[in-house]
């Protein structure tokens, strides 16, 4: 077996330009710009590509080098020759979702109509716009139908659109660690963050673009607020229980005296370099307007009303930000629709995140799954 | 992953799942309600290329069926079964569960409502070493297929071969056959399940349907 080296170029194609994308807001945008990277090679028939969606603060550089951060892509565990999404046999795509700052069309693109950057003048968009974009993307990479679609957390609220709005479009789908709706709580800790930016004096009202100061600290503040709820609190326990950062006693200040306050202010000066205030309050927007059930009067199961789609929904024990519960319903939700469902809860103390790390139990049950997939699609015998 | 874990199944198939895949036509869809590790489905799906679903509680089971590209939800028998629609499968298998579920009549309601025929196995409780184990000893029988003492065992419901027919007849429901199993696996009857039956069988498997 030859070694490919699973890097991709990012390339960047405008889409919309003859059919443009209605978002819901009902706001028309003529042209976008779609980022996204791929890994693999999309066979003759077109039958073995996989969309990877991102979560929040994810890109399209799932498994390759992050340009400004210069660390490996997020799902390079996932992705990869002979990793569970096997790039000697898929065909890998990840796009920057709307609204994103990583070269997809966002807040911080210049708007055709003033010459300057969008700031708040953008659009607000929700998951369904995010997807409705992917789709044109893959209408222009010329694929009839995903293998899969797969994401996390944000990710899994995509792709339990994609199957959702694009039945026939979708061979199977695996939503991990996500929900049909965003709860009252994530609502909630999404709007401190929110807060948090638009207090910072910075923000100015988010036309910050021409300044030299950006809204810095408030985004590290909503980073912070938010990455607590992606851990647990035996997680937390474990990797820094009451340990002090780098002293011997307390200092009687206001200091990060505390491993887990160093590491949090390290999470959240990190993340300012590589992603957009104004990225986050709309991304966050979008999460929070999610609601399929309410999109099908109130009932899941009429959003998979004869779905030929095949699911793999996956949770973890220790997810407090998406529990085992909330992706409980989307699974008895598919059962009434009589869709073909495997459902599997993950022992894990690590969170919401266990999704993005080494989580042996998450690797098999969806290289299992998709096994069984490619033999129901012919793709393996 | 380079070494995919492949399905192994077990040298000696459980003699009353042979006995159920034997009732079972091929190319139906079946949902088995607390399938364990799959081993049944998997077995159904081979031999008897059926669409197969499966249901169960244990998160091991479930992950070892998923992880071997079986479609399986984790999920509980007793309170689980509401969420599917009538009439979903050809049929609803209950492979020695009947016993463990809180309410076993309104799981049979369920099964009977989710598929057009339910195939069910349990353990007779009025075989003989049971009786005789429970008359000489006074103690709660404890056998080869029954090994685990009362205070740790899943099995809360436990019942004879007369009192599951007897539960059939109130629930009006039709018997279409049924098989009835000597300790040592072999086939003792399938044409009676009256008391020579309740008293030498170890096993029962019934395949039941709605009178209406």
């Amino acid at each position: 077996m030859s070694i490919k080296p699973p890097l991709s170029d990012n390339q960047t194609v405008i889409l919309g330009k003859e059919t443009p994308l209605k978002l819901d807001c009902g706001v028309t945008m003529e042209a976008i710009n779609m980022a996204y990277c791929t890994y693999g090679e999309l066979n003759a028939d077109k039958t073995n590509a996989i969309l990877v969606c991102h979560a929040l603060t994810g890109d399209q550089f799932a498994a390759s080098r992050q340009p400004v951060t210069g660390k490996n892509g997020w799902w390079e565990m996932m992705i990869g020759p002979g990793k569970v999404l096997d790039t000697d046999k898929y065909f890998i795509v990840c796009s920057n979702v709307l609204g994103g700052c990583m070269g997809t069309t966002g807040p911080s693109d210049i708007d055709p109509k003033t010459g300057k950057p969008y700031g708040l003048n953008f659009p607000i968009i929700t998951i369904g716009d995010m997807v409705r974009a992917q789709a044109m993307l893959q209408d222009y990479l010329g694929i009839e139908s995903w293998f899969s679609v797969i994401g996390g957390s944000m990710g899994g609220m995509q792709t339990l659109q994609w199957a959702s709005a694009y039945p026939e479009r979708v061979f199977s789908a695996i939503p991990i660690a996500c929900a049909a709706r965003h709860s009252a709580q994530n609502i909630a800790f999404h709007e401190v963050g929110r807060q948090a930016v638009m207090a910072d004096p910075n923000w100015l009202g988010g036309d910050y673009y021409a300044s030299d100061k950006k809204p810095t600290s408030g985004l590290a503040v909503a980073r912070m607020a938010a990455h607590v709820t992606y851990l647990s609190e035996a997680a937390l326990h474990r990797k820094f229980g009451r340990n002090l950062q780098d002293r011997e006693n307390l200092t009687y200040g206001f200091d990060a005296d505390f491993q887990v306050e160093s590491y949090l202010r390290y999470q959240g000066i990190n993340f300012v370099d590589r992603f957009d205030a104004n990225s986050y309050l709309y991304i966050t927007r979008a999460m929070d307007y999610f609601d399929l059930v309410e999109d099908h009067g109130g009932s899941l199961s009429k959003a998979y009303e004869k779905t030929k789609t095949r699911f793999c929904v996956v949770s973890f024990t220790s997810d407090w930000l998406f529990p085992t519960s909330e992706n409980k319903d989307i699974v008895q939700a598919l059962i009434a629709a009589a869709a073909n469902v495997s459902f599997v809860e993950v022992e894990t103390d690590k969170g919401h995140d266990a999704f993005l790390l080494d989580t042996p139990e998450m690797f098999k049950t969806i290289d299992g799954f998709l096994q069984s997939s490619a033999k129901s699609r012919g793709l393996i015998s | 992953m380079n070494d995919p874990i492949k399905f192994v199944p077990k040298r000696d198939i459980r003699v009353d799942w042979q006995l159920i895949a034997e009732m079972v036509e091929p190319g139906s869809r079946v949902l088995d309600v607390g399938c364990d590790d799959g081993q049944l489905l998997a077995h159904l799906t081979e031999t008897k290329n059926v669409d197969g679903r499966g249901l169960e509680l244990s998160q091991h089971g479930v992950n070892i069926c998923v992880a071997n590209g079986l479609s399986v939800v984790q999920g509980n028998a007793d309170t689980d079964l509401v969420y599917y629609p009538d009439d979903s499968f050809d049929y609803a298998i209950l492979s020695k569960t009947l016993q463990t579920t809180h309410q076993p009549h309104v799981v049979l309601e369920q099964l009977l409502r989710i598929g057009r025929r339910a195939i069910v196995s349990f353990p007779n409780f009025a075989y003989w070493r049971c009786r005789a184990y429970l008359a000489l000893k006074g103690r709660m029988p404890m056998t080869n297929s029954l090994d685990i003492p009362w205070y740790e065992t899943p099995n809360i419901h436990f019942c004879t071969l007369k009192d599951f027919t007897a539960l059939c007849e109130k629930m009006d429901v039709k018997i279409e056959q049924s098989v009835i199993v000597k300790a040592s696996g072999n086939v003792m009857t399938r044409s009676t399940y009256g008391s020579f039956a309740n008293f030498f069988g170890a096993d029962c498997i019934f395949m039941l349907s709605r009178k209406t």
